[in-house]
Protein backbone atom coordinates (compact mmCIF):
# COMPACT_ATOMS: atom_id res chain seq x y z
CA UNK A 1 0.00 0.00 0.00
CA UNK A 2 1.01 3.36 -0.97
CA UNK A 3 -0.04 5.22 1.78
CA UNK A 4 1.25 3.02 4.45
CA UNK A 5 4.78 2.71 2.91
CA UNK A 6 4.85 6.68 2.68
CA UNK A 7 4.07 7.43 6.29
CA UNK A 8 6.27 4.54 7.54
CA UNK A 9 9.54 6.38 5.99
CA UNK A 10 8.57 9.39 7.47
CA UNK A 11 8.48 7.40 10.70
CA UNK A 12 12.15 5.92 10.06
CA UNK A 13 13.40 9.19 8.67
CA UNK A 14 12.17 11.22 11.65
CA UNK A 15 13.59 8.71 13.95
CA UNK A 16 16.95 7.76 12.97
CA UNK A 17 17.67 11.78 12.54
CA UNK A 18 16.55 11.86 16.41
CA UNK A 19 19.29 8.62 17.30
CA UNK A 20 22.16 11.02 15.86
CA UNK A 21 20.93 14.07 17.04
CA UNK A 22 20.53 12.33 20.66
CA UNK A 23 24.34 11.00 19.83
CA UNK A 24 25.53 14.63 19.52
CA UNK A 25 23.59 15.90 22.06
CA UNK A 26 25.09 13.44 24.74
CA UNK A 27 28.87 14.74 23.19
CA UNK A 28 27.75 18.28 23.54
CA UNK A 29 26.84 17.50 26.87
CA UNK A 30 29.60 15.67 28.42
CA UNK A 31 32.64 17.08 27.67
CA UNK A 32 34.71 14.56 29.33
CA UNK A 33 35.11 12.77 25.86
CA UNK A 34 36.68 15.04 24.10
CA UNK A 35 39.77 13.57 22.85
CA UNK A 36 41.77 17.07 21.17
CA UNK A 37 44.88 16.74 23.16
CA UNK A 38 46.64 20.03 24.01
CA UNK A 39 50.12 19.10 22.61
CA UNK A 40 52.62 21.39 23.56
CA UNK A 41 51.06 22.25 26.51
CA UNK A 42 50.85 18.65 27.90
CA UNK A 43 53.95 17.38 26.29
CA UNK A 44 55.35 15.66 29.91
CA UNK A 45 52.03 14.10 30.53
CA UNK A 46 51.29 13.17 27.20
CA UNK A 47 49.51 9.97 26.51
CA UNK A 48 49.69 8.39 23.13
CA UNK A 49 46.97 5.44 21.57
CA UNK A 50 48.92 2.33 21.98
CA UNK A 51 48.54 1.95 18.31
CA UNK A 52 50.14 4.94 17.35
CA UNK A 53 52.45 4.55 14.57
CA UNK A 54 55.59 7.43 14.97
CA UNK A 55 58.19 5.48 13.48
CA UNK A 56 59.96 1.77 12.90
CA UNK A 57 62.57 0.35 15.02
CA UNK A 58 64.08 -2.68 15.82
CA UNK A 59 64.17 -4.22 19.41
CA UNK A 60 66.82 -5.53 21.08
CA UNK A 61 67.69 -7.34 24.29
CA UNK A 62 70.37 -6.63 26.84
CA UNK A 63 73.05 -8.63 25.08
CA UNK A 64 72.84 -6.42 21.83
CA UNK A 65 70.67 -9.36 20.25
CA UNK A 66 67.81 -8.55 17.52
CA UNK A 67 65.29 -11.04 16.10
CA UNK A 68 66.05 -9.99 12.32
CA UNK A 69 66.99 -12.89 10.49
CA UNK A 70 67.38 -10.77 7.00
CA UNK A 71 64.60 -12.47 5.15
CA UNK A 72 63.60 -9.31 3.09
CA UNK A 73 60.16 -9.92 4.25
CA UNK A 74 60.03 -6.06 5.26
CA UNK A 75 61.58 -4.69 2.03
CA UNK A 76 59.87 -6.47 -0.09
CA UNK A 77 56.36 -5.39 1.64
CA UNK A 78 57.03 -1.88 1.55
CA UNK A 79 55.47 0.24 -0.85
CA UNK A 80 57.80 2.69 -1.54
CA UNK A 81 61.13 1.46 -0.57
CA UNK A 82 61.96 2.85 3.11
CA UNK A 83 63.66 -0.51 3.96
CA UNK A 84 67.17 -1.57 2.18
CA UNK A 85 68.93 -5.04 3.61
CA UNK A 86 72.45 -5.06 3.63
CA UNK A 87 73.94 -8.49 4.30
CA UNK A 88 77.15 -9.75 5.05
CA UNK A 89 78.79 -13.77 5.88
CA UNK A 90 79.09 -15.00 8.84
CA UNK A 91 81.14 -18.07 9.80
CA UNK A 92 79.30 -20.02 11.99
CA UNK A 93 81.15 -21.99 15.29
CA UNK A 94 81.59 -25.15 12.44
CA UNK A 95 82.83 -22.89 9.64
CA UNK A 96 79.69 -23.06 7.71
CA UNK A 97 78.98 -20.07 5.78
CA UNK A 98 75.59 -17.94 7.28
CA UNK A 99 73.73 -15.19 5.92
CA UNK A 100 73.25 -12.42 8.37
CA UNK A 101 72.56 -8.74 8.38
CA UNK A 102 74.99 -6.31 8.20
CA UNK A 103 72.83 -2.71 8.34
CA UNK A 104 68.98 -2.87 8.24
CA UNK A 105 68.76 0.78 6.45
CA UNK A 106 65.69 3.12 7.10
CA UNK A 107 64.65 5.79 5.22
CA UNK A 108 62.27 7.97 7.53
CA UNK A 109 61.70 10.74 4.90
CA UNK A 110 60.20 8.17 2.70
CA UNK A 111 58.20 6.44 4.97
CA UNK A 112 54.38 6.35 5.77
CA UNK A 113 53.65 4.80 8.72
CA UNK A 114 51.62 2.18 6.84
CA UNK A 115 52.71 -0.72 9.35
CA UNK A 116 52.78 -3.36 6.01
CA UNK A 117 56.34 -4.04 7.05
CA UNK A 118 55.77 -4.81 10.76
CA UNK A 119 52.88 -7.00 9.81
CA UNK A 120 55.01 -8.64 7.13
CA UNK A 121 57.79 -9.57 10.07
CA UNK A 122 57.48 -13.44 10.35
CA UNK A 123 59.93 -13.17 13.49
CA UNK A 124 58.95 -10.04 15.20
CA UNK A 125 62.03 -8.11 14.48
CA UNK A 126 60.46 -4.39 14.14
CA UNK A 127 57.98 -2.76 15.29
CA UNK A 128 56.26 0.57 15.63
CA UNK A 129 57.35 3.30 17.95
CA UNK A 130 55.59 6.48 19.77
CA UNK A 131 58.05 8.42 18.85
CA UNK A 132 56.92 11.49 16.53
CA UNK A 133 58.88 14.48 16.77
CA UNK A 134 60.94 13.82 13.75
CA UNK A 135 61.69 17.07 12.74
CA UNK A 136 65.76 17.28 11.76
CA UNK A 137 67.82 20.37 10.53
CA UNK A 138 69.69 17.83 7.96
CA UNK A 139 68.05 14.96 5.84
CA UNK A 140 70.65 12.51 6.37
CA UNK A 141 69.57 12.05 10.04
CA UNK A 142 66.97 10.74 8.37
CA UNK A 143 68.31 7.97 7.17
CA UNK A 144 68.72 5.79 10.42
CA UNK A 145 70.18 2.06 10.47
CA UNK A 146 68.11 0.26 12.68
CA UNK A 147 70.35 -2.59 13.55
CA UNK A 148 72.95 -1.36 16.72
CA UNK A 149 76.01 -1.51 15.80
CA UNK A 150 77.79 -4.43 16.89
CA UNK A 151 74.25 -6.20 17.42
CA UNK A 152 73.67 -10.29 15.98
CA UNK A 153 70.75 -12.78 16.32
CA UNK A 154 69.42 -13.90 18.50
CA UNK A 155 69.33 -17.14 19.80
CA UNK A 156 66.59 -19.80 18.40
CA UNK A 157 65.34 -17.12 16.24
CA UNK A 158 65.57 -18.84 12.38
CA UNK B 1 11.05 48.77 36.10
CA UNK B 2 13.80 49.41 33.71
CA UNK B 3 12.62 47.60 30.43
CA UNK B 4 13.76 48.25 26.66
CA UNK B 5 10.07 49.97 25.90
CA UNK B 6 11.03 52.16 28.92
CA UNK B 7 14.26 53.63 27.41
CA UNK B 8 12.12 54.36 24.33
CA UNK B 9 9.55 56.37 25.65
CA UNK B 10 11.75 58.09 27.69
CA UNK B 11 13.53 59.25 24.95
CA UNK B 12 10.74 60.04 22.58
CA UNK B 13 9.68 62.46 25.15
CA UNK B 14 13.14 64.15 25.58
CA UNK B 15 13.59 64.40 22.01
CA UNK B 16 9.82 65.56 21.29
CA UNK B 17 10.48 68.42 24.28
CA UNK B 18 13.92 69.07 22.79
CA UNK B 19 13.02 69.35 18.73
CA UNK B 20 10.57 70.01 16.22
CA UNK B 21 8.43 67.23 15.30
CA UNK B 22 10.62 66.46 11.89
CA UNK B 23 13.63 66.88 13.49
CA UNK B 24 12.30 64.35 15.96
CA UNK B 25 11.69 62.08 13.74
CA UNK B 26 14.84 61.82 11.73
CA UNK B 27 16.99 61.35 14.92
CA UNK B 28 14.70 58.76 16.03
CA UNK B 29 14.99 57.18 12.25
CA UNK B 30 19.06 57.42 12.74
CA UNK B 31 18.81 56.16 16.11
CA UNK B 32 17.30 52.98 15.34
CA UNK B 33 19.27 52.27 12.03
CA UNK B 34 22.60 52.91 14.71
CA UNK B 35 21.03 50.54 17.02
CA UNK B 36 20.36 47.94 14.46
CA UNK B 37 24.05 47.96 13.13
CA UNK B 38 25.49 47.50 16.65
CA UNK B 39 23.15 44.66 17.10
CA UNK B 40 24.38 43.15 13.84
CA UNK B 41 27.87 43.45 14.60
CA UNK B 42 27.09 42.06 18.07
CA UNK B 43 25.15 38.96 16.82
CA UNK B 44 28.12 38.61 14.22
CA UNK B 45 30.61 37.87 16.92
CA UNK B 46 28.24 36.30 18.88
CA UNK B 47 27.17 33.37 16.66
CA UNK B 48 29.99 32.56 14.77
CA UNK B 49 31.96 32.40 18.70
CA UNK B 50 28.54 29.93 19.28
CA UNK B 51 29.03 28.19 16.29
CA UNK B 52 32.35 27.13 17.17
CA UNK B 53 32.16 26.19 20.16
CA UNK B 54 28.60 24.23 19.53
CA UNK B 55 30.24 22.36 16.68
CA UNK B 56 33.79 21.84 18.78
CA UNK B 57 31.58 20.33 21.48
CA UNK B 58 29.74 17.80 19.10
CA UNK B 59 32.56 16.96 17.25
CA UNK B 60 34.54 16.21 20.49
CA UNK B 61 36.53 18.93 20.26
CA UNK B 62 37.97 21.59 22.40
CA UNK B 63 37.47 24.78 19.41
CA UNK B 64 38.66 27.69 20.17
CA UNK B 65 40.53 28.31 23.15
CA UNK B 66 43.80 30.65 22.75
CA UNK B 67 42.57 34.27 22.39
CA UNK B 68 41.09 35.97 25.49
CA UNK B 69 39.38 33.86 28.38
CA UNK B 70 38.37 30.57 27.21
CA UNK B 71 39.06 31.65 23.43
CA UNK B 72 36.10 34.07 23.67
CA UNK B 73 37.75 36.75 21.93
CA UNK B 74 38.45 34.58 18.80
CA UNK B 75 35.67 35.80 17.05
CA UNK B 76 37.19 39.34 16.96
CA UNK B 77 40.44 38.51 15.89
CA UNK B 78 38.40 37.05 12.98
CA UNK B 79 36.66 39.93 12.56
CA UNK B 80 39.96 42.62 12.57
CA UNK B 81 41.92 40.11 10.50
CA UNK B 82 38.92 40.11 7.39
CA UNK B 83 38.67 43.96 7.64
CA UNK B 84 42.47 44.73 7.01
CA UNK B 85 42.16 41.68 3.73
CA UNK B 86 41.96 42.98 0.47
CA UNK B 87 38.78 42.86 -0.73
CA UNK B 88 39.70 41.87 -4.14
CA UNK B 89 37.35 42.04 -7.16
CA UNK B 90 38.27 39.18 -9.81
CA UNK B 91 39.24 40.59 -13.45
CA UNK B 92 36.53 38.83 -15.31
CA UNK B 93 33.04 39.36 -12.44
CA UNK B 94 30.86 42.03 -13.56
CA UNK B 95 32.23 44.77 -11.39
CA UNK B 96 28.94 46.73 -10.38
CA UNK B 97 27.15 43.26 -9.65
CA UNK B 98 29.81 41.69 -7.86
CA UNK B 99 30.85 44.94 -5.24
CA UNK B 100 26.80 44.92 -4.93
CA UNK B 101 25.87 41.60 -3.72
CA UNK B 102 26.86 41.76 -0.15
CA UNK B 103 25.53 44.96 0.54
CA UNK B 104 21.78 43.48 -1.13
CA UNK B 105 22.32 40.46 1.55
CA UNK B 106 23.04 42.86 4.45
CA UNK B 107 19.89 45.38 3.27
CA UNK B 108 17.77 42.22 3.58
CA UNK B 109 18.72 41.39 7.12
CA UNK B 110 18.19 44.66 7.68
CA UNK B 111 14.95 45.29 5.94
CA UNK B 112 13.91 42.12 8.31
CA UNK B 113 14.94 43.35 11.66
CA UNK B 114 11.98 45.91 11.49
CA UNK B 115 8.80 43.62 12.48
CA UNK B 116 10.25 41.83 15.26
CA UNK B 117 8.92 42.58 18.87
CA UNK B 118 12.60 42.37 20.70
CA UNK B 119 10.63 43.11 23.97
CA UNK B 120 7.16 43.82 25.49
CA UNK B 121 6.69 46.95 23.45
CA UNK B 122 9.09 47.33 21.60
CA UNK B 123 9.33 47.20 18.27
CA UNK B 124 10.69 49.13 15.22
CA UNK B 125 7.25 49.20 12.97
CA UNK B 126 4.44 47.07 14.04
CA UNK B 127 2.71 46.51 10.80
CA UNK B 128 -0.44 45.27 10.35
CA UNK B 129 0.97 42.77 7.70
CA UNK B 130 4.03 41.76 9.51
CA UNK B 131 4.01 38.24 8.78
CA UNK B 132 3.48 38.54 5.68
CA UNK B 133 6.12 41.43 5.24
CA UNK B 134 8.92 39.11 6.18
CA UNK B 135 8.23 36.10 4.21
CA UNK B 136 8.18 38.65 1.29
CA UNK B 137 10.98 40.29 1.72
CA UNK B 138 13.47 37.23 2.96
CA UNK B 139 12.94 36.16 -0.37
CA UNK B 140 14.99 38.66 -1.71
CA UNK B 141 17.84 36.89 0.26
CA UNK B 142 17.65 35.06 -2.88
CA UNK B 143 18.51 37.60 -5.67
CA UNK B 144 21.39 38.53 -3.37
CA UNK B 145 22.96 35.45 -3.79
CA UNK B 146 22.19 34.60 -7.89
CA UNK B 147 23.49 38.19 -8.65
CA UNK B 148 26.89 37.25 -6.66
CA UNK B 149 26.80 34.01 -8.07
CA UNK B 150 26.37 35.33 -12.08
CA UNK B 151 28.88 38.35 -11.32
CA UNK B 152 31.83 36.34 -10.77
CA UNK B 153 32.56 34.46 -13.72
CA UNK B 154 33.16 31.50 -12.26
CA UNK B 155 31.44 28.00 -12.32
CA UNK B 156 31.40 26.56 -8.75
CA UNK B 157 29.69 30.36 -7.75
CA UNK B 158 26.84 30.20 -10.50
CA UNK B 159 26.28 26.49 -9.68
CA UNK B 160 25.97 27.28 -5.81
CA UNK B 161 23.84 29.89 -6.75
CA UNK B 162 21.13 28.21 -9.17
CA UNK B 163 21.43 25.27 -6.59
CA UNK B 164 20.59 28.38 -4.14
CA UNK B 165 17.67 29.75 -6.16
CA UNK B 166 15.96 25.83 -6.71
CA UNK B 167 16.08 25.54 -2.64
CA UNK B 168 15.12 28.64 -1.25
CA UNK B 169 11.63 28.68 -4.06
CA UNK B 170 10.82 25.65 -2.51
CA UNK B 171 11.22 25.71 0.68
CA UNK B 172 9.69 29.05 0.74
CA UNK B 173 6.52 26.87 0.08
CA UNK B 174 6.45 24.65 3.43
CA UNK B 175 7.97 27.90 5.49
CA UNK B 176 4.44 29.56 4.05
CA UNK B 177 2.42 27.21 4.61
CA UNK B 178 3.67 26.52 8.30
CA UNK B 179 3.40 30.34 8.85
CA UNK B 180 -0.12 29.86 7.71
CA UNK B 181 -1.23 27.88 10.50
CA UNK B 182 0.03 30.61 13.23
CA UNK B 183 -1.88 32.71 11.44
CA UNK B 184 -5.19 30.81 10.63
CA UNK B 185 -5.26 30.40 14.75
CA UNK B 186 -4.77 33.87 15.63
CA UNK B 187 -6.85 35.28 13.01
CA UNK B 188 -4.17 38.38 12.65
CA UNK B 189 -1.26 38.69 10.43
CA UNK B 190 0.22 41.49 12.64
CA UNK B 191 3.40 40.77 15.19
CA UNK B 192 2.02 42.19 18.05
CA UNK B 193 -1.57 40.39 17.61
CA UNK B 194 0.18 36.82 17.18
CA UNK B 195 1.94 37.66 20.74
CA UNK B 196 -0.51 39.06 22.71
CA UNK B 197 -2.57 35.69 21.48
CA UNK B 198 -0.37 33.63 23.32
CA UNK B 199 -0.51 35.18 26.34
CA UNK B 200 -2.19 32.20 28.33
CA UNK B 201 0.25 29.42 26.39
CA UNK B 202 2.16 29.75 23.60
CA UNK B 203 0.74 28.22 20.06
CA UNK B 204 3.41 25.12 20.21
CA UNK B 205 1.40 24.55 23.14
CA UNK B 206 -1.88 25.12 22.74
CA UNK B 207 -2.57 23.99 19.12
CA UNK B 208 -2.13 20.45 20.06
CA UNK B 209 -0.17 17.94 17.37
CA UNK B 210 -0.80 19.74 13.85
CA UNK B 211 0.90 23.06 15.68
CA UNK B 212 4.05 21.03 16.68
CA UNK B 213 3.91 19.56 13.29
CA UNK B 214 3.80 23.12 11.80
CA UNK B 215 6.85 23.94 14.07
CA UNK B 216 9.03 21.08 12.85
CA UNK B 217 8.09 21.79 9.06
CA UNK B 218 8.95 25.24 10.14
CA UNK B 219 12.77 24.33 11.62
CA UNK B 220 12.87 22.68 8.74
CA UNK B 221 12.52 25.21 6.37
CA UNK B 222 13.90 28.19 7.54
CA UNK B 223 17.03 25.84 7.70
CA UNK B 224 16.83 25.14 4.16
CA UNK B 225 15.88 28.44 3.49
CA UNK B 226 19.00 30.25 5.42
CA UNK B 227 21.49 27.98 3.43
CA UNK B 228 22.94 25.90 6.61
CA UNK B 229 23.90 22.14 6.84
CA UNK B 230 22.31 20.18 6.03
CA UNK B 231 21.18 22.04 3.28
CA UNK B 232 24.17 23.90 2.64
CA UNK B 233 24.10 22.96 -1.00
CA UNK B 234 24.87 26.68 -2.37
CA UNK B 235 28.14 26.60 -0.47
CA UNK B 236 29.13 23.04 -0.24
CA UNK B 237 32.71 23.55 0.72
CA UNK B 238 33.48 19.88 -0.63
CA UNK B 239 32.28 19.93 -3.94
CA UNK B 240 31.71 24.22 -4.82
CA UNK B 241 34.82 25.16 -3.00
CA UNK B 242 32.66 27.89 -1.21
CA UNK B 243 29.99 27.63 -3.77
CA UNK B 244 28.60 31.43 -4.48
CA UNK B 245 31.16 33.25 -2.16
CA UNK B 246 34.04 31.58 -4.03
CA UNK B 247 35.58 34.73 -5.65
CA UNK B 248 35.03 37.05 -2.26
CA UNK B 249 37.51 38.39 -0.21
CA UNK B 250 38.33 40.46 3.08
CA UNK B 251 35.36 42.46 4.01
CA UNK B 252 33.23 41.43 1.26
CA UNK B 253 33.09 38.13 2.16
CA UNK B 254 32.65 39.17 5.68
CA UNK B 255 29.25 40.80 4.50
CA UNK B 256 28.11 37.43 3.22
CA UNK B 257 29.11 35.92 6.37
CA UNK B 258 27.34 38.39 8.71
CA UNK B 259 24.71 38.30 6.85
CA UNK B 260 24.01 34.55 7.00
CA UNK B 261 24.06 34.71 10.82
CA UNK B 262 22.05 37.37 11.51
CA UNK B 263 19.50 35.63 8.70
CA UNK B 264 19.50 32.51 11.28
CA UNK B 265 19.09 35.05 13.85
CA UNK B 266 16.43 36.45 11.92
CA UNK B 267 14.03 33.44 10.78
CA UNK B 268 14.61 32.02 14.82
CA UNK B 269 13.42 35.11 15.96
CA UNK B 270 9.96 34.70 13.53
CA UNK B 271 10.27 30.92 14.84
CA UNK B 272 10.84 31.94 18.56
CA UNK B 273 7.59 34.92 17.91
CA UNK B 274 4.93 32.71 15.95
CA UNK B 275 5.44 29.47 17.91
CA UNK B 276 7.03 30.18 21.65
CA UNK B 277 5.08 33.55 22.34
CA UNK B 278 8.24 35.95 21.34
CA UNK B 279 8.80 38.23 24.38
CA UNK B 280 5.58 36.46 26.17
CA UNK B 281 6.62 34.42 29.00
CA UNK B 282 5.73 30.84 29.82
CA UNK B 283 2.17 30.80 31.21
CA UNK B 284 0.01 27.72 31.99
CA UNK B 285 -4.15 28.49 31.97
CA UNK B 286 -4.87 29.62 35.52
CA UNK B 287 -2.03 29.26 37.40
CA UNK B 288 -1.82 32.94 38.78
CA UNK B 289 0.59 32.18 41.04
CA UNK B 290 3.16 30.23 38.42
CA UNK B 291 2.31 32.90 35.75
CA UNK B 292 3.05 35.43 38.36
CA UNK B 293 6.51 34.45 39.08
CA UNK B 294 7.29 33.82 35.34
CA UNK B 295 6.36 37.84 34.40
CA UNK B 296 9.22 38.62 36.66
CA UNK B 297 11.36 37.52 34.53
CA UNK B 298 12.54 40.67 31.40
CA UNK B 299 10.63 40.16 28.21
CA UNK B 300 13.67 40.47 26.59
CA UNK B 301 15.19 38.05 28.38
CA UNK B 302 12.56 35.22 27.34
CA UNK B 303 13.00 36.53 23.36
CA UNK B 304 16.45 36.36 23.40
CA UNK B 305 16.68 32.95 25.47
CA UNK B 306 13.99 31.62 22.74
CA UNK B 307 15.88 32.61 19.69
CA UNK B 308 19.16 31.17 21.04
CA UNK B 309 17.26 27.80 21.76
CA UNK B 310 16.22 28.17 18.19
CA UNK B 311 19.22 29.02 16.96
CA UNK B 312 21.41 26.20 19.20
CA UNK B 313 19.04 23.46 17.46
CA UNK B 314 19.63 25.22 14.08
CA UNK B 315 23.15 24.87 14.80
CA UNK B 316 22.73 21.02 16.50
CA UNK B 317 21.43 19.89 13.13
CA UNK B 318 24.53 21.46 11.18
CA UNK B 319 26.76 19.08 13.01
CA UNK B 320 24.74 16.00 12.87
CA UNK B 321 22.92 15.29 9.86
CA UNK B 322 25.17 15.07 6.14
CA UNK B 323 24.23 17.07 3.20
CA UNK B 324 21.63 16.00 1.13
CA UNK B 325 21.96 16.02 -2.80
CA UNK B 326 20.23 18.09 -4.79
CA UNK B 327 17.67 15.79 -6.11
CA UNK B 328 17.06 14.24 -2.61
CA UNK B 329 16.63 18.03 -0.79
CA UNK B 330 13.41 18.33 -3.45
CA UNK B 331 12.33 15.10 -2.93
CA UNK B 332 12.22 16.26 0.33
CA UNK B 333 10.50 19.52 -0.05
CA UNK B 334 7.98 18.04 -2.75
CA UNK B 335 7.13 14.55 -1.94
CA UNK B 336 7.22 15.25 1.90
CA UNK B 337 7.15 18.35 3.64
CA UNK B 338 4.44 20.11 1.15
CA UNK B 339 1.46 17.33 1.34
CA UNK B 340 2.38 17.18 5.04
CA UNK B 341 2.16 20.92 5.72
CA UNK B 342 -1.11 21.48 3.88
CA UNK B 343 -2.66 18.67 5.28
CA UNK B 344 -2.00 20.22 8.47
CA UNK B 345 -2.97 23.25 7.18
CA UNK B 346 -6.36 22.33 6.66
CA UNK B 347 -6.62 20.23 9.89
CA UNK B 348 -5.14 23.85 12.14
CA UNK B 349 -7.88 25.33 10.14
CA UNK B 350 -10.61 22.36 11.07
CA UNK B 351 -9.16 23.31 14.78
CA UNK B 352 -9.51 26.68 14.29
CA UNK B 353 -13.66 27.00 12.72
CA UNK B 354 -14.55 24.34 15.35
CA UNK B 355 -12.46 26.07 18.60
CA UNK B 356 -10.92 22.69 19.09
CA UNK B 357 -7.78 25.02 20.93
CA UNK B 358 -7.36 26.42 24.14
Amino acid sequence: MFITKYIKDVYKGVRSLLVGMKRTLYYFTHHKEIITQQYPDNRDTLVLPERFKGEVVMPHNENNEHRCTGCQACELACPNGTIKVIFKNELTPEGKKKKAIDKLVYHLELCTMCNLCVEACPSDAIKMAQTFEHSVFDRNELTKILNNPGSKIMEGVE
Amino acid sequence: MWSFSHIANNLHEWLSKTFNPTMTLIIEMVLAGVAVIGLFAALGLVLVIMERKVSAWIQIRLGPNRVGPKGMLQSLADTLKLLVKEGLTPNGADKLLFNLAPFVAMIVAMLLMAPIAFAKDFQLWDLNIGVLYVSAVSSIMVISILMAGWASNNKYSLMGAMRSGAQIVSYELSAGLSILAVVVMTGSLQVSDIIHSQANGWWIFKGHIPMVIAFVTFIIAITAETNRAPFDLAEAESELTAGFHTEYSGMKFALFFLAEYVNVFIVCAIGATLFLGGWMPFHIGNWTGFNHVMDYIPSSVWFFGKTFFLIFVIMWFRWTFPRLRIDQLLNLEWKYLLPISMINLLIVTAMAILGWHF
